[in-house]
């Protein structure tokens, strides 16, 4: 699926995840944060960073870990992110939404 | 002589144990294989427990049985394994390998949430993801006819990750023959955004939960049990109140696993996807729930890795290159109540769809879809696990990969 955000043509699947990270920009993250009313900080960009560390070194994603990262405490991450911060944050970390398995 | 050890006895070290008896080289090789406890449970039947439907008797046996002969069964706790010295620490007494087999599984860690673990623990607070917990879980159930049941989910990755909506179900079902579900509110609270994992089954089988009038709770993620006042708290303060709490807490792998420093967060042993070889040592194989490999923590998906790792084992020996070919195969039945079940089967790509199994177009069994013939496979389940599954009689027309034969795809 192509989704156009600021005139540029973006590959995401069909719950709007990113399919290719190169065409990822902060830019691009930013007008994703806004479909949820998130207006980006410093913070949420640490915490952005953080994610796309992660997943850049093939490290799984959770809640769990959001505790052990140092960046960021699970209380905060919900009130940056509200609703699901995994879901919302790696959307506009432009990286694949964390897999839990059945 | 070398010698392979096999850590944990359970349904993957059995397994391997069976299938390996007869592979090696007796001349060149001893098989060990250490488990401190006696008795083997068939975990699946935790799951009817509570609900009187399988006996203390039916889930579980001595454990000696399923070992075979030519293999030495150690019946001592393992302290610690040495990589670095190639050496386990038994308590008593140390053991040297040439080929370690760690299939020490996972297991709750109820005190990983603040108040879970308190003196409400199996009063108001139950697992069933233990023996212990099933049988009083069952007694309570017996004479629980009124109030709030919540059945809950921690986080993931759990063992048997449906097992906790099968309960669900079943406990609907149990209710309503006892003639008292309508005095029963039943809420199904999870962290994950769906009450299934995987995302077609959230969609084609949500009306299950709306026929049974199953509410449910999603993205919550628990930060507390305030048992006093019978709730559970997620992180941004929501609330939960129950009257019985039926939680799947925190999964972990065992404490040896973390003594030896050999695991991740979770104690769960970083090992490849597809070879089944830990991704530190070249010596050590990890199958079953003690992997951290991104399949289902279930029997089924040990079966099938148990077949792929005794190949790879027999090549490591070789010296030759080991196969990538464990795809993540999992097939499960899940209990729906009123004597149904449905049957899913899948693998690291491939979501569960509908179908047919094992047979295109034939079946039996239905994939995805509710039937009181899935039922009766979950239950003929029982005797093939301990009749062929653990000494590693192959299952006749399942194979180690998944097949796509049969399978409605791009539905």
């Amino acid at each position: 699926m192509i989704k156009t955000i600021k005139k540029v043509d973006i590959h995401v699947n069909d719950e709007g995840y990113l399919t290719d990270f190169s065409q990822w920009t902060k830019e691009i993250g930013e007008e994703i944060a806004k479909e949820y009313e998130i207006e980006m900080t410093d913070k949420h960009w640490e915490v952005i960073n953080w994610i796309q560390e992660q997943v850049k070194t093939n490290k799984a994603l959770s809640i769990r870990g959001i505790k052990k990262s140092g960046v960021i405490d699970i209380k905060q991450f919900y009130a940056l992110f509200p609703g699901g911060p995994l879901k919302v944050s790696t959307k506009i970390a432009g990286v694949p939404k964390p897999k839990s398995c059945i | 002589m070398k010698n392979l050890v096999i850590l944990g006895a359970g349904t993957s070290g059995t397994m391997m144990a069976n299938h390996l008896v007869s592979k090696l080289e007796k001349k060149e090789w001893r098989i060990h294989i250490v488990d401190q406890y006696k008795t083997h449970y068939y975990q699946p039947g935790f799951l009817f427990l509570p609900f009187d439907i399988y006996t203390k008797e039916q889930v579980q046996k001595e454990g000696k049985k399923f070992i075979p002969r030519g293999v030495n069964y150690i019946q001592q706790k393992i302290e610690k394994i040495d990589a670095n010295n190639e050496l386990v620490e038994l308590e008593n007494g140390t053991l040297s390998y040439d080929i370690l087999i760690i299939a020490t599984g996972s297991k709750i860690a109820p005190n990983e949430v603040e108040g879970m673990l308190s003196k409400e623990w199996r009063k108001t607070i139950f697992d069933f993801y233990t023996y212990e917990g099933a049988l009083a879980l069952r007694n309570k159930l017996r004479e629980f006819k009124e109030g709030k049941l919540v059945v809950h989910i921690t986080e993931m990755p759990i063992k048997c990750p449906v097992a906790p909506l099968e309960f669900a179900f079943l406990a609907d079902s149990y209710f309503k023959k006892k003639k008292v579900r309508d005095k029963i509110e039943i809420t199904y609270v999870t962290p994950l955004s769906g009450a299934f994992t995987k995302e077609f089954c959230s969609k084609s089988l949500g009306y299950l939960l709306e026929d049974k009038n199953i509410k449910l709770v999603t993205d919550f993620a628990i930060e507390r049990v305030d048992f006093a006042n019978t709730k559970i708290v997620d992180y941004v303060d929501n609330e939960v109140t129950y009257d019985l709490l039926v939680t799947v807490p925190t999964n972990m792998g065992d404490e040896v696993i973390e003594r030896s420093s050999l695991g991740d967060d979770l104690n769960f042993v970083p090992t490849h996807p597809n070879t089944l070889q830990s991704l530190e040592n070249e010596n050590i194989f990890v199958i079953g729930d003690a992997t951290n490999v991104p399949a289902s923590k279930a029997g089924s998906v040990a079966h099938f890795q148990a077949e792929t790792l005794t190949d790879n084992i027999l090549l490591y020996i070789n010296n030759k290159p080991l196969k990538e070919e464990f795809d993540g195969h999992a097939n499960c039945f899940i209990e729906t109540g009123n004597n149904k079940a449905l049957l899913i089967d899948f693998n690291y790509e491939q979501e569960p769809v509908t179908g047919t199994f094992p047979f295109a177009k034939i079946g039996p069994l239905q994939l995805l879809k509710e039937s009181v013939f899935n039922h009766w496979g979950k239950l003929a389940f029982r005797w093939i696990y301990w009749n062929m599954l653990l000494k590693g009689i192959k299952i006749p027309f399942v194979s180690r990969n998944m097949s796509l034969s049969g399978k409605n795809i791009n539905k």
